[in-house]
């Protein structure tokens, strides 16, 4: 991470400042865990006066006096205390989970309007980490550390206070031991912070070791090199002993100074202050209590500040996702007739036909540097069969991505039904394209509402005859609850031809009028591969396909054929004609053509 | 959870548990005293503060044990202390001392302790895991494995350097706080500890039953993130079916719920934690009140109620963690069970006579035949011979047994007695010493692993202190070297770095520059040039054959380019051979190869169906 100086996003007070409007649903329990920690704080503070009160006036003055009085004010002060403190918890722990489940809502909610260019831009892993690690730590700093940080400084300030008014010469002795141990508590604060880190760092080198020398076993024992890994094995786990043993000497004189900073604090009051136990024991034992009950509450914010200070950074990388602008957006007019992702006009949608047409359009990846299209036209009427070819990577699914809207256009347009796209919702264009990937994507759930994801309206026969057009219903059969088995994550529990036949029969379900189609190069057994093959036969039959093909039949059936070669379109045309040229289709075409024989010979 | 577990397995746990605590038994023994003596230390504060309170200031008869009475006569007597006070000050701060180096003693043996533990299990683990057979490899899954390997070292290593040396720490400091009470006052000690039986199994019994709440908010927070997880990674699918508002409720409602989960524990924890606290300030309490009592009834001092009131201070937490590290202890038994599930799985072995046969002879397949556990035969009756220095090529689709063959022949799968044999320059591979095998045997396989090093290091993975110029040297005869040199870093690129991976055909030849550089006279190419250029292909196989050519050369390939120049050819077909010959004899005998070798040939010609 690039440290800068500069402050781009305006955070202060350790970013207090931008987490404040997600926290206006929890203005009446931050304010009553703020009072919670001032009364439990002072409430500490009291202790030790009444321990100087028994000590002073009941063994002091051998008198029981008072005494009933006395147990029944302690008992409620106790009681009081308690009171306090549960509601102190109880609050801290709404806020908590609470000011979580707000960021994480923001999060995730804003993630589903950010483009393509985001998720490419940025690893799942990462993203992921932001919407579940960094709110709960920010959840975190705003419920306990703003409750440890209140309650320990309202205790310090009031045990000086207390201390200064019963004997302020005393007093004096006890806080000059105070500015040593925040300088000694601060120093050694940050080198733990960096110990811990590379004990971080050392750590995740070895789960990865792990994993390497699992998932490499074979290729460990056919070069034999089992006893290489293992000393490089050793090597870090041996780094990490040492790292470790050294963060734990750290850690040891942090408590080592605490401690003695603690006995330092009772030895001076017991130095200074001896011979006021002579007369007025309990103040003795009162100062005693304090010079002892200090260390703690500044340890704690020592902690707390440095809490602060990295969670500063799970702020700043939050609020980045947060302010991140979508680079495709419906304006405003378009928004205030179809309505947006969350909240659809569907009264005004008009009904879609399914032309397509590219006009003159030149387009560049943001994050690429060279024009994938230039001044590209072409026409797709309604029932077209498109199919896309070329070698892999060679950027095939570009216009699929325009199409869909993903992107847009650096100069000229892509109209729908003769319209600009951009004058029309995203969601009025996503809900009319069905859109099949070439590792289909089943989510965690029942079969059915994976199957419901392309049409929540959908009945059981819907379903039923979207299965049977795909030849999927062998597959649900064989399931023991049917439509209701729990498919795993990712859809785990189906064979992947399975899975891409349950996604062709999703996308029949949307029913929609352009389809695009990413056919996957995974090998499946003959007869799911036949399966498959009159799948996508049905499926594209009415509507405007966009297939990015990898079959020989889709590709020779398709009504055009686009040829692409390093990110360009070098071919187009149909396949009789592509075959005569003898170009790049030739060439991929019968490289192709070959595979396919041999492994249908090899069987 | 809780399974019954056999006597045979208790005791292997057992010997498991002495083999992962070699080393580190000592450190654990050193932290243990040492925390004893901070615990000492810790209590006899109190009593210089009594002693000081009472004896010196107070001026009481003193009753102390005859040694310190030796030490305070020495000192000058209470009433020369008294006027000198600063002298006890000087003690504290000399308890203090002996206090923190104890528990810096602690601290750094008890974490050595416990990463010596850590490592032993870790090192004992992956190279247990390194020479386990490959069946046992291919039959696990590797989250689960690392699961183990992490998570569950983990538990028993907190079990040992936390939770059992904090209850033995509490228990030291219990015994020796109430000895100190007993040896002031036994009515107030008696007294003082009337709340602690309950505050402990209050608070056991409260996190036994709390514990399937944690694991149910647990749970739901996996299943939260997974749900995010799958959003980001459907992204697609999610956009392309419009299906935003639907994600957005989806993933609120369980955010919501998983909420709603933690604020049902917000009520009982609030008030486990409070109530804690009035116990704890009603045990504080009973010392004041009935230590006032005493005091004025003259049985005991101002000075020890003070100690008393100290002790009950330091005793409260331990009192009050004590519950919690009993009710948590019982994962790791459940772990230890787990990680012993690996240790117990056998290694590799050899099984005959580990000979180290010369390896450039004749490789022969004698009526081999071959199936995994309980499977159906995948090899039947393989015979083939390869002579020394000749090249074998193999044709055969998914499924024919063609991989399978190569397996066995690396021993990663030992063939069955009654399974035939395969022999190299005449002796049976079952007497050949495995390591000595591989060595001899270079293999690429169809998708080669590469590992998270430099290009350079993964090339010279055998051998740390390979010359440069001999790594590049390998590299050209893959036809990788110009590439390599086209990345910035060139070989000193770290393979799987950001922006800089590796195409399935620059894998492939990096794997086929390691292998090499091993120069063995056996080479395997398993379908290892199939993410390579035609022309890539053949000139990689002309260095080959200009370097290698006295090498037994097996290569597995569908290209009838790649297999006509072989010495010998064999088709596979389920597990059994259905054709075998040279390009010329097969090319006309009406097979598969003939079919195939048509098939190819046919690219120059017009294929329009």
């Amino acid at each position: 991470m690039k440290k800068s100086s500069a402050n781009p996003m305006g955070l202060r007070f350790f970013g207090f400042n931008k987490v404040l409007p997600y926290l206006k649903n929890y203005k009446k329990p931050l304010i009553g865990l703020i009072l919670g920690c001032l009364v439990g704080s002072a409430v500490d503070i009291g202790v030790p006066l009444f321990q100087r009160y028994a000590l002073n006036h009941f063994i002091g003055g051998g008198t029981l006096d008072t005494i009933v009085p006395f147990v029944l004010l302690y008992a409620l002060l106790i009681g009081g205390s308690a009171l306090v403190s549960y509601f102190a918890l109880y609050l801290s722990m709404r806020i908590e989970v609470g000011v979580n489940k707000e960021l994480r809502n923001a999060a995730f909610r804003h993630l589903q309007t950010l483009s393509f260019s985001y998720f490419n831009q940025n690893s799942v892993g990462y993203i992921h980490a932001r919407i579940m690690s960094d709110t709960e730590r920010i959840g975190q700093m705003m419920s306990w550390t703003l409750l440890d940080s209140t309650f320990q400084l309202t205790y310090i300030i009031g045990a000086v206070v207390v201390m200064f008014s019963i004997d302020a010469h005393l007093a004096l002795y006890v806080v000059a031991v105070l500015p040593l141990a925040i300088l000694f508590f601060s120093i050694f604060q940050r080198m733990l912070t960096k110990a811990n880190r590379e004990i971080r760092e050392i750590n995740s080198e070895i789960t990865g070791d792990f994993n390497e020398g699992i998932t490499g076993a074979r290729t460990i024992k056919t070069l034999v090199i089992e006893d290489t890994m293992q000393q490089a094995f050793v090597k870090d786990t041996s780094r990490m002993y040492g790292k470790s043993v050294r963060a734990a000497r750290l850690r040891g004189a942090f408590a080592v100074t605490m401690n003695f900073a603690s006995s330092l604090a009772l030895a001076v009051v017991l130095w200074k202050g001896g011979l006021i136990a002579k007369t007025q024991i309990g103040t003795f034992s009162m100062f005693m209590s304090y010079a002892q009950g200090l260390m703690e509450p500044i340890r704690w914010i020592v902690d707390a500040i440095s809490d602060l200070i990295t969670t500063q950074v799970n702020i700043e990388r939050l609020m980045k996702l947060l302010s991140t602008e979508p680079d495709v957006k419906d304006t405003d007019a378009v928004i205030a007739l179809y309505g947006d992702s969350f909240t659809p006009r569907t009264e005004n949608w008009e009904p879609i036909r399914g032309d397509i047409t590219f006009e003159n359009v030149t387009f560049q990846y943001p994050d690429g540097d060279e024009k994938i299209l230039e001044h590209f036209d072409l026409q797709i009427p309604f029932g077209t069969n498109l199919a896309i070819v070329g070698e892999t990577g060679a950027g095939k699914s570009t216009l699929a991505n325009l199409i869909c809207r993903f992107y847009e256009p650096t100069e000229g347009r892509v109209l729908i039904d003769g319209r600009d796209a951009r004058e029309r919702s995203q969601l009025w264009l996503h809900s009319a394209i069905g859109y099949v990937l070439q590792t289909p994507h089943l989510f965690s759930g029942t079969l059915r509402e994976n199957l419901l994801y392309g049409n929540p309206n959908a009945t059981d026969a819907d379903i039923d005859r979207a299965l049977e057009l795909v030849s999927a219903k062998g597959v649900v059969e064989k399931l023991e609850n049917g439509l209701d088995t729990d498919v795993g994550e990712g859809g785990d529990m189906l064979s992947t031809g399975e899975k891409q036949l349950i996604s062709f029969a999703r996308a029949i379900l949307a029913d929609p009028k352009i389809l695009v189609l990413d056919e996957a190069t995974a090998s499946v057994d003959t007869i799911t591969e036949q399966k498959i093959q009159s799948a996508i036969d049905t499926i594209i039959r009415g509507r405007t396909s966009i297939v990015i093909a990898h079959r020989l039949s889709t590709v020779r059936d398709a009504d055009v054929i686009l040829v692409v070669k390093d990110g360009r379109i070098v071919e187009q045309g149909r396949h009789e004609a592509l075959m005569k040229a003898k170009g790049v289709y030739y060439r991929l075409y019968t490289r192709q053509y070959e595979d396919e024989a041999t492994s249908s010979v090899l069987g | 959870m809780e399974t019954k577990k056999t006597k045979a397995e208790k005791a292997y746990n057992r010997t498991l548990l002495w083999r992962f605590l070699r080393g580190s038994k000592l450190f654990f023994v050193i932290s243990m005293i040492a925390a004893a003596i901070a615990a000492l230390a810790d209590l006899v504060t109190p009593q210089i503060v009594r002693v000081a309170v009472d004896n010196a200031l107070g001026g009481k008869e003193a009753n102390l044990p005859a040694f310190a009475m030796r030490m305070v006569e020495r000192a000058g007597g209470f009433r020369y202390l008294g006027e000198h006070i600063w002298i006890f000050a000087l003690a504290i701060l000399a308890v203090a001392a002996v206090k923190v180096i104890a528990q810096y003693a602690f601290r750094v043996y008890n974490t050595k302790g416990a990463e010596k533990l850590t490592k032993t299990m870790r090192d004992a683990l992956f190279g247990h895991i390194e020479h386990l057979p490959y069946a046992w490899h291919a039959k696990h899954r590797t989250g689960d494995i690392i699961q183990r390997c992490t998570s569950d070292i983990q538990t028993f290593k907190g079990f040992i350097s936390e939770q059992l040396t904090s209850i033995f720490r509490i228990v030291i400091l219990l015994a020796l706080s109430i000895g100190f009470m007993l040896s002031m006052n036994w009515k107030l000690t008696l007294i003082a500890l009337i709340p602690v039986p309950y505050i402990i199994l209050r608070s056991l019994y409260f996190h036994r039953r709390i514990g399937s709440a944690f694991l149910a908010c647990d749970e739901n927070e996996g299943k939260l993130s997974a749900m995010a997880q799958e959003n980001l990674t459907g992204v697609r699918v999610v956009r392309a079916f419009g299906r935003e508002k639907y994600e957005r409720d989806r993933f609120e409602t369980q955010n919501e719920y998983y909420t709603s989960l933690w604020m049902k524990l917000a009520r009982p924890m609030s008030q486990f934690w409070s109530v804690g606290d009035v116990l704890s300030g009603l045990q504080i309490l009973l010392i004041v009140v009935f230590g006032s009592v005493l005091c004025i009834r003259g049985e005991m001092t101002a000075g020890e109620y003070i100690a008393f009131l100290s002790y009950g201070g330091i005793m409260i937490w331990p009192i009050r963690m004590l519950g919690r590290i009993i009710a948590e202890m019982s994962k790791a038994g459940v772990s230890m069970g787990r990680i012993a599930y690996i240790m117990k799985a056998e290694e590799e072995r050899e099984q005959g006579k580990a000979l180290k046969a010369p390896m450039d002879g004749d490789i022969c397949f004698d009526h081999v035949s071959f199936r995994y556990d309980g499977g159906r035969e995948v090899l039947q009756d393989v015979c083939c011979t390869i002579p020394a220095g000749t090249t074998l090529g193999i044709l055969g689709g998914t499924g024919s047994g063609k991989s399978t063959l190569m397996l066995l022949l690396d021993k990663l799968y030992d063939l069955p007695e009654g399974g035939g044999r395969i022999t190299i320059g005449g002796t049976d591979i079952r007497d050949i010493e495995t390591a000595h095998l591989r060595r001899n045997i270079g293999m690429v396989l169809q998708e080669p692993y590469l590992f998270s090093r430099t290009i350079a290091e993964n090339i010279a993975i055998t051998d740390g202190d390979m010359s440069r110029e001999r790594i590049r040297d390998a590299a050209r005869a893959a036809c990788l070297d110009d590439t390599v040199q086209s990345f910035a870093k060139g070989y000193d690129t770290f393979v799987g770095e950001r922006g800089v991976t590796l195409s399935g055909g620059q894998k492939q030849r990096a794997a086929i520059a390691r292998t090499l550089t091993q120069n063995t006279p056996i080479l395997i190419f398993d379908d290892s040039l199939s993410a390579v250029d035609t022309e890539t292909d053949a000139k990689i196989r002309a260095a080959l054959e200009a370097r290698f050519g006295s090498a037994s050369i097996i290569l597995i390939s569908h290209r009838i380019t790649t297999l006509s120049k072989a010495d010998q050819i064999i088709v596979l077909d389920r597990g059994r051979i259905v054709e075998q010959g040279t390009h010329e004899t097969l090319k006309n005998a009406g097979g598969v190869y003939q079919q195939i070798c048509q098939i190819q040939s046919a690219s120059n010609e017009e294929v329009s169906a």
